[in-house]
């Protein structure tokens, strides 16, 4: 995908046209994983923007050999939020964290702004199995490492990654 | 390499989560390269949790508020060199003045140095015409204390044949045998020629060399001191060529004057 690099090259180059590109590609997505983790709209507002400024203040770190870009700044996302949540004044506010997974947001949705294909979404995301649910959540929203959704699932390790791909695949036969 | 068993594999999927090794993202990285069926799946894999993660967002953010941040913190960033600037021109200003002022303290250190030395040589000076003065002041003293003294003869020369305009005085002190010549009537001594000095009998008419001024021209008072242990009747003055002569040439007899019986 030579346009992507080129895009991400032109904004390493501190181009604000391209890293506009990117946001318009990305924010909404970052924006759902932070507030996967923080359950606060306003907080996760502020950090999803935090979030880009880091990767546009930081972007002669990015390289990539070292991955997706889309994969850097999820890192750079999941890392803020959980950092947010262990903050004194995070921890004050929210006692108690909604444990919902990220399917019982998307469920709880009710935007007009969405787009139609978002129905099919919302409508299939929940025929998901716990598991695909659990594993999906863990791995990709929370970065929890393998070892840590084993044993949340009481599954063996080695059993992790063949049964997040088969999650992913019924995901993508969902939304694409 | 099978590409479909290492797709099969599900690492795709944990590449585009974060959760692999920079090794192993960077093998990744160079397999997506060679293969543009491992590259198609990343990408499908991406889109598809990306557009899952989209449904959980609360809302939309445009772009305006991110790049009003960026603005702000870019003119931050811009304001920091004016400011370094600034100090590194007001230090370079500082210096310049310093620079300055050491180079006018020298120069003025310098000037009243100089300045020290000729009031310092000024006053050097100034003590050697003293002394000049003073020792001016006691020979004249001498040499009235001499001229007053109780058994001095007073001679006055009178001028001779062309030259009736000239005149000297011979102050002549018996007791220790020394005439004092005052030649101020007399001119400068022509160049090559010199003023002799000559004491005199009468009968017959002898003259004796009391010797030549050789000093004449750069004597101030005029008054000489000359050893005289004659029985002089009479004194005149010739001029003759430099070194003296034996005889006084007649023609060149400038002042003569008679020694008068005692008074």
């Amino acid at each position: 995908m030579a346009d992507l690099d080129t895009l991400v090259k032109r904004f390493q180059q501190k181009d604000i046209d391209a890293f506009e590109k990117l946001y318009n590609m990305y924010s909404k997505s970052i924006h759902g994983v932070v507030y996967n983790i923080v359950r606060d709209a306003a907080i996760s507002d502020e950090l999803m923007q935090d979030v880009f400024i880091k990767a546009w203040n930081n972007a002669d770190s990015y390289s990539s050999s070292k991955g997706r870009f889309f994969t850097w700044i999820l890192n750079i996302a999941r890392n803020a939020a959980i950092d947010k949540t262990r903050s004194k004044t995070f921890k004050q506010s929210k006692q108690n964290l909604n444990t919902d997974f990220f399917v019982d947001i998307i469920a709880g949705n009710d935007n007009f702004e969405e787009k139609t294909d978002a129905i099919g979404i919302k409508k299939y995301v929940n025929q998901l199995g716990e598991k695909c649910k659990t594993i999906i959540e863990f791995l990709y929203f929370k970065g929890f490492t393998q070892k840590e959704t084993a044993e949340t699932l009481a599954i063996p390790v080695g059993t992790i990654k063949t049964r997040n791909r088969n999650c992913i695949q019924k995901l993508r036969d969902m939304v694409l | 390499m099978d590409v479909n068993a290492y797709i099969e594999s599900g690492i795709l999927e944990l590449y585009v989560a974060g959760q692999l090794s920079e090794q192993e993202n960077q093998e990744i990285y160079e397999l997506t390269q060679k293969h543009p069926e491992i590259l198609q799946e990343v990408l499908a894999i991406e889109t598809a949790l990306s557009k899952l993660s989209e449904e959980v967002a609360p809302s939309t953010v445009g772009f305006d508020s991110i790049k009003r941040q960026i603005d702000d913190t870019s003119k931050v960033i811009e304001l920091k060199p004016k400011t370094t600037n600034w100090i590194s021109y007001t230090g370079w200003a500082a210096s310049v003045i310093l620079a300055i002022g050491l180079f006018w303290a020298l120069n003025t250190k310098n000037t009243l140095q100089e300045n020290i030395q000729t009031v310092t040589s000024e006053k050097e000076q100034l003590e050697i015409l003293i002394e000049v003065a003073r020792n001016d002041l006691a020979n004249t003293k001498d040499l009235l204390n001499s001229i007053r003294a109780k058994d001095i003869l007073a001679i006055p020369l009178g001028g001779q044949g062309d030259f009736t305009d000239t005149f000297a005085k011979v102050y002549w002190n018996k007791a220790d045998n020394t005439i004092y010549l005052d030649a101020q009537g007399l001119p400068n001594a022509p160049e090559g020629k010199v003023w002799q000095v000559w004491s005199l009998t009468l009968n017959p008419l002898t003259p004796t060399s009391l010797g030549t001024i050789d000093d004449f021209n750069t004597d101030d008072n005029k008054i000489f001191a000359i050893a005289n242990d004659n029985e002089s009747q009479a004194f005149g003055i010739t001029l003759e060529p430099k070194g003296g002569s034996e005889a006084p040439t007649m023609e060149q007899l400038y002042t003569l004057g008679v020694v008068n019986a005692t008074p």
